[in-house]
């Protein structure tokens, strides 16, 4: 059990820019059935490994969580986020309710931010970056609202967010519903999956200069 | 040794110490029997009582303010819904109607957080909270129907749970803290991403009558 395991800090993190993609569910955890044939953990893997490709097109760093049909626990998601000091950590889910993309970041209560050596409890360890997490969510909503996207903010407590020491935002993808002149889109649609990874990676690319800019 | 003939053969003789002890044990036992059969009895009877399903309605006269706080899921907002609504006048039972009308509303059509209609809530418990002077813990048991059938994702069961707390707190401001349970099992999530294994607290909750993007708060 890791529940009060000591995290590295901040300052002992690799200078690099590094994004961590964690594609939510996989293996015999389906999440949510999008489609009669679409499934929540087959779309975030899918738009796990689009993402990935396009960012490291942009010379960005990135880290997944998984790369196949398999479900890593919530600690192992962590630890993988932690281990490799991300200047970004984007969750990927989705969703069959609501329309366009709905952002969160956690609901734990903030705290300072964390000291050089100074250990962190496991389980919120989110809570020394929530400001920096909703900058992010800022840089990832403006992207999303730039590509004609709609979004909802939200927090949440979740895991493995609550554990991870990165700015956090949980991506859930909601299919495009006609309203106020937008276009109809199915989650299923490559379109309107490329459409969200490039707002993604439009986003993850701003936010490399607001993380390089911050003190 | 054979016995002398014509002598008598002398039975031996029981105490009437003894014989009183035994006929009054003997009553005792009795007596005590038709207690335990009546107090059985009894016992039965509650537990048929509180098999049975509480009333919904209170009669036509009865009817009271009650606030339903809404889901939205194309802006992921609450919204109160007041209305009028025969309540009964025991606070368990009160809490459950309370949460059965909020998800009537969601089963409707039209509905703006559409959930399928089954029975949600099989009973809320009202407990008070440990170590605090005041407030109570609502355990909200709800049915494995429900649950399966839930629509998955971040937002619907977020929004969910909110509303079900918002609601539950707005009616009864004496519900501070609020807990689920599955088919009195503690179960891990909603539909796989709400958390239903913490307690939430309602007391601490954002409430708008006016739809706001971000209901945020508690799950």
């Amino acid at each position: 059990m890791a529940a009060q395991q000591p995290l590295p800090a901040h300052a002992d993190a690799a200078p690099g820019y590094v994004v961590l993609l964690d594609a939510a569910h996989g293996g015999p955890e389906p999440g949510a059935r999008l489609t009669p044939q679409l499934l929540e953990k087959d779309l975030t893997l899918a738009l796990s490994i689009r993402l990935r490709s396009r960012l490291a097109a942009r010379g960005i760093a990135v880290v997944t969580t998984r790369e196949q049909d398999n479900d890593p626990d919530a600690d192992a998601r962590a630890a993988a986020a932690n281990r490799s000091h991300a200047a970004a950590c984007l969750l990927l889910h989705a969703t069959t309710s609501g329309t366009g993309v709905h952002l969160y970041t956690s609901s734990l209560a903030p705290a300072s931010a964390p000291r050089a050596g100074s250990p962190r409890p496991w389980a919120t360890a989110q809570a020394g970056y929530l400001t920096q997490s909703l900058k992010l969510a800022s840089d990832v909503s403006e992207a999303l609202a730039h590509a004609g996207i709609p979004v909802t903010l939200g927090s949440v407590s979740l895991q493995p967010a609550d554990s991870m020491a990165c700015p956090a935002v949980l991506v859930e993808a909601a299919p495009m519903l006609p309203r106020r002149g937008e276009a109809a889109a199915a989650l299923s649609d490559p379109a309107y999956q490329g459409r969200l990874v490039d707002a993604l990676a439009g986003a993850l690319e701003q936010w490399r200069a607001d993380w390089k800019a911050q003190p | 040794m054979a016995p002398i003939p014509g002598a008598r053969a002398s039975r031996p003789s029981i105490p009437r110490s003894q014989l009183w002890l035994f006929w009054i044990m003997l009553l005792l036992v009795v007596s005590m029997s038709t207690v335990l059969i009546r107090m059985r009895g009894r016992v039965s009877d509650r537990f048929a009582a509180a098999a049975r399903p509480l009333p919904l309605s209170a009669g036509q006269n009865s009817e009271q303010p009650l606030r339903l706080y809404l889901a939205n899921d194309m802006d992921g907002s609450l919204a109160e819904k007041p209305i009028r609504f025969p309540l009964p006048a025991d606070p368990n039972a009160r809490a459950r109607v309370v949460l059965e009308k909020l998800l009537e509303e969601y089963a409707a059509p039209g509905s703006r957080h559409p959930l399928n209609p089954s029975t949600g809530v099989e009973e809320v418990y009202l407990l008070r909270v440990p170590g605090l002077p005041s407030g109570q813990l609502a355990v909200v048991n709800l049915t494995t129907a429900f649950v399966q059938n839930h629509p998955s994702g971040i937002e619907p069961e977020s929004l969910t749970l909110l509303s079900m707390i918002a609601t539950l707190h707005g009616n009864l401001p004496e519900v501070t803290q609020v807990r689920f349970l599955v088919d009195g099992q503690a179960h891990a999530t909603l539909a796989g991403h709400a958390d239903l294994t913490r307690t939430y607290l309602a007391s601490s909750m954002q409430m708008s009558s006016d739809p706001a993007p971000g209901a945020g708060g508690a799950p």
